[in-house]
């Protein structure tokens, strides 16, 4: 090899894949709770929820405590929220500005901007957890102990269903229809869509569609775990098959650029 | 002596586009047999007008298009299976820059630079670029050549050995676009392959080693910019180009058939019909400004005149 064919300096090196994974989700995590729009969809609006649907009646045909119904909903909307609407947002107009293309020229590549993105989606819904169930809490809010794995389980789920959706959304629509779409989704499954009021209480016609939509898979299950302690197997099946499909549809139809 | 192996190797790359709705939802041949090589230590140059398929091409190169038939080999690899190895061993600036508006400028070269294992101390790097001014503004507050320059730093950040420029030059000041020329340069000094698309034949003239023409599609004509400005039939001299100190200004009627233009400074270069009385009244003017240039050259016909040759239009 001559002179010129090698070049006389530190060759580039990738760093290693869950520090790229980690940095990533770590900075996409930072950028979503930094962004008002995106703090007020993930915090307020669910905070404002959560003492709406204590302070009023609402709730009060589905059981005794009114904040144990009202608490699991309210996080089936803030796992919505995060990730559907918040991570939709913010893919579509990434992939708009090229950063999606330019991130995948670099070592992160496109697996680890999706991993990453999950990585961001938990994180920003760790942090509701603590505010929102906190925040429950104060307000009266029991959760049954033997519920918290199988409603962790049901959140795990739920949000890979809804990230995926949210993909779907962000990279086959313009940015401007993915910020229309995802926040019209968001609203209407959060009044119609069995996320806050039971699946089972919408009128009959309405409801074997609406409880097989994944609000109502996440609304439904939650309550079961956290207000009842157990594990409902449909509401699973319906967030498996939702996750499964998005993804399939995403990995399908999701343009890069 | 064994033939170094090209940093970029691209044969008969062939790229559809489409089913387009407009044509019936036909497909549309955007690359119809683009071959180039580019090698370390050199400025390879691809030279179009736009929509000559400079972008696809270096996108099927990136791995961020799949080449629909040709061979497209980086580093002895497939771009489009790249490797996140692979991926930090080149350097990639996207025509549209590819940066997220509301982020700070120096967080988001911190944050690329997090994704390479030994990553070009950020500090020194934003100050060579000239980042470090502009301080906390976020990236939509910047000019064109900011964000350009910007996008260099994000492409260089991991240290490539190849790296990939669109349109490096859009948008850049003369002061934006004397800093990066100079680190072109630079980066070719050190060994890199730098490949970079223009559509502006001085770009091309002060900056490659080895000159692709694209048109339709097609290389169409290849080869260093001395090679491409020979002329096997010249009928004489069309281009004067002379290096010394900055900011002179000749007199208009001192030659007024010729074109004068500073093309960086203390480069110029003059065009038109050349006869050796211009270089003559060239000379005496020098010599009563007490001006002595460091380089002088000539050629028959400048890039735009081969442009102009090979496509029957100009570029621009």
């Amino acid at each position: 090899m001559t002179a010129a064919a090698t070049p006389a300096r530190t060759p580039g090196t990738a760093a290693a894949l869950p520090v790229r994974v980690l940095r990533h989700g770590g900075y996409e995590a930072l950028a979503m709770l930094r962004n008002g729009e995106q703090l007020v969809l993930a915090i307020v609006l669910p905070l404002l929820a959560l003492t709406a649907l204590v302070i009023t009646p609402l709730l009060d045909a589905y059981g005794p405590s009114r904040v144990d119904i009202a608490a699991p909903g309210v996080l089936a909307l803030c796992t919505m929220s995060t990730a559907f609407t918040g991570q939709g947002i913010a893919t579509g107009f990434d992939r708009r500005y090229g950063v999606l293309r330019f991130l995948s020229t670099t070592p992160l590549g496109r697996s680890g901007l999706i991993l990453g993105k999950a990585v961001a989606v938990a994180a920003v819904l760790a942090v509701q957890l603590v505010v929102i169930g906190g925040a429950a809490v104060l307000l009266g809010w029991s959760p049954r102990a033997e519920g918290l794995l199988p409603a962790a389980l049901l959140l795990l789920i739920g949000s890979a269903a809804f990230t995926a959706l949210g993909l779907l959304v962000a990279g086959t629509l313009r940015p401007e229809a993915t910020l229309a779409v995802t926040n019209l989704v968001w609203i209407l499954l959060a009044a119609a869509g069995g996320v806050i009021i039971p699946a089972a209480s919408l009128p009959a016609a309405a409801e074997p569609f609406v409880a097989v939509l994944p609000s109502a898979a996440l609304g439904d299950g939650l309550r079961s775990a956290l207000a009842d302690g157990v594990l409902d197997p449909i509401a699973c099946l319906v967030l498996l098959a939702w996750a499964a499909l998005a993804g399939l549809a995403a990995i399908r139809w999701f343009k890069w650029s | 002596m064994p033939t170094p192996l090209p940093a970029l190797t691209i044969d008969g790359l062939i790229k559809d586009f489409g089913p387009v709705g407009a044509l019936d939802g036909r497909m549309v041949r955007v690359l119809e047999g683009v071959s180039l090589q580019a090698i370390h230590g050199a400025v390879t140059v691809l030279l179009g007008a736009n929509g000559a398929g400079k972008t696809t091409t270096l996108e099927c190169a990136q791995g961020l298009q799949r080449a629909d038939g040709g061979v497209v080999r980086l580093l002895g690899q497939d771009p489009s299976r790249a490797t996140p190895e692979l991926r930090a061993r080149v350097g990639v600036m996207l025509q549209d820059g590819g940066l997220p508006p509301s982020v700070r400028p120096l967080a988001l070269l911190h944050h690329v630079a997090s994704m390479y294992g030994s990553p070009l101390p950020v500090d020194a790097l934003a100050e060579r670029l000239g980042l470090d001014e502009f301080g906390a503004a976020s990236i939509r507050r910047l000019s064109g050549g900011q964000k350009q320059r910007l996008a260099l730093a994000c492409a260089l950040v991991g240290r490539p050995e190849v790296v990939f420029l669109d349109e490096p030059s859009a948008g850049l000041d003369p002061q934006s676009r004397t800093i990066v020329f100079d680190l072109i340069r630079e980066l070719r000094a050190d060994g890199l392959a730098v490949i970079l698309t223009t559509h502006l034949l001085d770009d091309a003239q002060r900056l490659a080693d080895y000159v692709y023409i694209l048109e339709g599609g097609r290389t169409v004509a290849e080869g260093t910019v001395a090679d491409l400005t020979a002329d096997k039939d010249a009928d004489g001299m069309r281009e004067l180009r002379f290096e010394t100190v900055p900011g002179l200004t000749l007199p208009p009627e001192l030659l007024p058939h010729l074109h004068q233009r500073e093309d960086e400074p203390g480069r110029y270069v003059l065009r038109g019909a050349l006869t050796a009385s211009d270089v003559a009244h060239l000379a005496q003017w020098w010599d009563a400004r007490g001006v002595m240039p460091t380089a002088i050259s000539m050629a028959p016909r400048s890039l735009e005149d081969v442009f102009l040759d090979i496509s029957g239009r100009s570029i621009r």
